[in-house]
């Protein structure tokens, strides 16, 4: 009889620690589900978001956006190109094991190895030397500016771990080389993995040993990705979910009408816009004068479009629009360059007389249809809006499978494109591979041959300047040339829209990682 | 027999070579993986290196030969985009895929063959003519609409049933399934019943049409003469023969059962092959799609020949011709 009172006092003693600590649990859903554990094995800025609640890297981005001290404490550059860091102390694995500075050079030896996928995260870094237990250098290739940028991106990997797992390097698809990295994650963050089922879910609880101040109140995250648009909303509705991001566009109404949901939105990094080829002829008017090298003809096409309607229309009122190439918040950016030319059919038509084309010409429009948010509604809205001006649009959507390559290989003749600067979040971004002209590493996304010497010039140099507002300047000059120039046709700034019940706060950033760090349950 | 056996093989070997060819062949024309696979940022050098890293820069004959000669040792490559080997996906995510499957066969089984007699034994009857009016819908509702119908029924508005994934699994071995916890049966339940749903109706119109036929030949004829009762007449002489015919339409729609799994696993989120697959044709996971298309033909090669042989086994006219 004891013996069983004995029981009852221990199992309802268990049931009130249970409730004293009351599991907070967020669910949430995404489109996509991460590719791998693997930090250094992809480059997928949805993946790297999911692994910042495992792994810290040494420096991250804060709730305003701001670079902060995370595993490293404070740095400075000791030579123009070799920076020292100073490593925080007492942080632990999830495993246990002690933080010291032999993990942070093996996990940037592993970052900078041939097989890496993620290695041109980190491409102006040579080496990472220990100088004791709780300081590293890193060798740059030169000076540069964008190291700490770059380094929010970089996860640290426990050395011990990966020594016993025999990942010390990454997987690499072209030897079949595949790693224990692949499927389990040790790190330093908030959270430590659970469990990690591939389309199914993967979760993850609270790691009390954290080193930071936690400002979250959550115990546990369920990460449930659902591919298809109208199921993931029905399982937000449904009680099954406590977030979805994205949100689709089209439900944000509904969803938002719904007293136990709440919508939250703004405009993201990514900004569209359309390139317009700058080489000798177009494929529509083969044996022709490009009329696209004709800066009237470019002025003519961007007030031809009536960005207002797309917004309105298109868009449902949820996007941004702008005339310059990067987002307000991205080093770069210049309001005075945020201008726009304003829609005028009329202004447009006599631009393009003046340029010798009154009865217009034709032109190939484009466009992926499962990249970007409403890309190929848009895509059809300019098509209508330059056909109004004379210029015969021929449009084309495509899946982003089979569009990027023909991109890369320059084979259109107006085309969309988004950027969102990610992962460095900076305008250096854009001039470095959209501005230039494609060699030494520049210009890696532009294969229309647009070029201007200045642009070139100011990019070579914003790139060895470690003075930052002289950096700013440089780059907010060359975007004012692009501009001028009109190298391409800014659009929009795309919004980014989640939806959560009611009772779960989470911060939105324009970079549209989710940051459940930041989350409070009620 | 034994003639049969090999020229069968024969036949399945060379239609396996077609399909590796198709399956090759067409991933060149999807899309180029190094652009899923680059950093927005990278540098022509990045790309190019990451395509001659992939082998994408060799002639494509060579890479074709690379292809069959790893395909026979049984090495279907490393995924592009998880960077774990196909072959372990696709083994995780067959045990998803073939519950799916399985149940909705039963499914379709245990719902279409008592309809389809019941509207033949009384064809004009309101609950027959009402299942054939509802079986018109049925077969010609797409999968995914039926499926989100489902959701907004039974997770929705009536909360009784999740709208998507498996649930909880059990590991058996190699082996996860969702068959032995409520959860998993749950969740298994909206997905079945769409994925049943066209098979269903098949199954019920084919039991329905052969009863009819065979209802009206002579031995039924002479079996009522002698004064059987209607129910031995009726499910013990006429159904037997007329389920012919619905078991090999059975056997052969479960290939096709597990390549329709496709559009069921997007819309219920579950984690099977056909998900498997769907993802990998967003990313141009080349190694995963060519790995997917050979498992499903080698699936209905397997499936047909099976079929022949056993028609052979039963009917020695067929032995001769084959």
């Amino acid at each position: 009889m004891n013996r069983i009172a004995m029981l009852l006092a221990a199992v309802s003693a268990a049931a009130l620690i249970s409730t004293a600590a009351e599991a907070k649990t967020v669910r949430w859903s995404a489109p996509t589900d991460i590719a791998t554990l693997d930090p250094f094995a992809q480059t997928e800025s949805f993946t790297t978001s999911m692994l910042h609640h495992v792994f810290d890297p040494l420096v991250r981005r804060g709730r305003t956006m701001q670079l902060e001290p995370a595993l490293a404490t404070s740095w400075k550059t000791v030579k123009p190109d070799t920076w020292r860091f100073e490593l925080r102390k007492g942080v632990k694995f999830h495993n246990g094991n002690a933080f010291t500075a032999d993990d942070v050079v093996a996990s940037v030896t592993r970052l900078l190895d041939p097989g890496a996928r993620a290695r041109g995260n980190l491409s102006q870094v040579i080496r990472a030397e220990k100088v004791d237990d709780f300081t590293v250098d890193l060798v740059t290739k030169g000076p540069y500016p964008l190291l700490l940028n770059d380094l929010a991106g970089i996860y640290i990997m426990d050395k011990e771990w990966m020594e016993q797992t025999g990942s010390l390097k990454p997987g690499n698809i072209a030897t079949g080389v595949s790693t224990a990295a692949s499927t389990t994650a040790i790190g330093t963050g908030p959270f430590k993995l659970e469990s990690f089922k591939p389309d199914a879910g993967t979760n993850m609880v609270v790691n009390p040993d954290w080193w930071d101040k936690p400002e979250h109140n959550i115990t546990r995250i369920e990460f449930k990705p659902i591919k298809s648009d109208a199921t993931r909303v029905a399982a937000l509705l449904s009680g099954e979910l406590d977030l979805i991001a994205p949100a689709p566009l089209q439900d944000l109404a509904r969803i938002g009408a719904n007293s136990a949901f709440k919508v939250i939105e703004e405009p993201s990094l990514r900004l569209i816009f359309l390139g317009l080829s700058q080489r000798d002829e177009l494929k529509s008017m083969p044996g022709e004068k490009n009329p696209l090298k004709d800066l009237k003809v470019r002025q003519a096409l961007w007030q031809g479009i009536d960005l207002d309607a797309i917004q309105k229309r298109v868009m449902r009122g949820k996007s941004q629009n702008t005339g310059t190439l990067v987002a307000p918040p991205v080093p770069g950016y210049d309001k005075a360059n945020d201008t726009l030319p304003g829609y005028s059919a009329d202004k447009a038509k006599a631009l393009l007389a003046e340029a010798g084309y009154p009865n217009g010409f034709k032109l190939g429009l484009n466009c992926p249809n499962d990249r970007y948010i409403n890309d190929e509604a848009i895509c059809v809205a300019v098509a209508a809006m330059w056909s109004r001006i004379g210029v015969q649009t021929d449009v084309k959507t495509e899946s982003r499978a089979t569009y990027f390559p023909k991109q890369d290989r320059g084979e259109f003749d107006s085309f969309m494109l988004g950027w969102a600067t990610l992962p460095p979040m900076d305008g250096f971004s854009v001039l470095s591979a959209l501005l230039t002209a494609p060699k030494d590493g520049f210009g890696g996304s532009n294969p229309m041959g647009y070029t201007n010497p200045e642009i070139e010039r100011l990019t070579r140099e914003a790139a060895v300047e470690l003075d930052e507002p002289k950096r700013r300047a440089m780059m907010v000059q060359a975007l004012k040339v692009a501009k001028d120039t009109i190298a391409y046709i800014p659009l929009h700034l795309q919004p980014v829209a989640w939806a959560s019940r009611q009772g779960l706060d989470v911060p939105q950033f324009p970079d549209e990682y989710v940051r459940l760090w930041f989350a409070q349950v009620k | 027999m034994l003639r049969l056996l090999l020229a069968r093989l024969g036949q399945a070997a060379l239609v396996m070579l077609a399909v590796s060819a198709v399956s090759f062949g067409m991933f060149r024309f999807v899309g180029d993986p190094v652009a899923a696979l680059s950093r927005e940022n990278a540098t022509i050098a990045e790309k190019a290196e990451l395509r001659e890293q992939l082998g994408l820069d060799r002639p494509v004959v060579v890479q074709f030969a690379g292809f069959l000669s790893r395909i026979v040792r049984g090495d279907f490559g490393i995924s592009f985009r998880n960077q774990r080997p196909v072959a372990t996906l696709i083994a995780e995510r067959l045990p998803a895929t073939l519950e799916l499957v399985l149940v909705a066969t039963l499914l379709s089984l245990a719902l279409g063959i008592p309809l389809g007699v019941l509207c033949a034994l009384k064809p004009d009857g309101v609950a027959a003519r009402l299942v054939q009016a509802v079986s018109l819908i049925g077969i010609s509702t797409p999968t995914f609409v039926t499926g989100i119908v489902l959701i907004l029924t039974f997770a929705v508005t009536l909360g009784l049933l999740p709208s998507f994934g498996r649930g909880e699994t059990v590991q058996i071995g190699p082996w996860s399934t969702g068959l032995l916890t409520l959860s998993g049966l749950k969740a298994l339940t909206l997905p079945s019943i769409t994925l049943a749903l066209y098979q269903l109706t098949l199954i019920m119109r084919l039991v329905r049409s052969e009863l009819i036929d065979v209802l009206s030949s002579d031995y039924i004829r002479f079996a009522r003469a002698r004064g059987l009762s209607a129910r031995h007449i009726h499910f013990t002489l006429a159904l037997r023969n007329a389920l012919m015919p619905v078991i090999t339409v059975t056997g052969l729609q479960i290939g096709s059962l597990i390549a329709f799994a496709i559009v069921t696993e997007t819309v219920f989120q579950w984690p099977g092959m056909g998900l498997l697959f769907i993802q990998a044709v967003s990313f141009s996971d080349v190694p995963v799609m060519a790995a997917y298309l050979l498992f499903v033909g080698l699936l209905f090669v397997l499936i047909n020949t099976a079929v022949d042989l056993l028609y052979a086994l039963v009917d020695p006219r067929l032995r001769v011709r084959a």
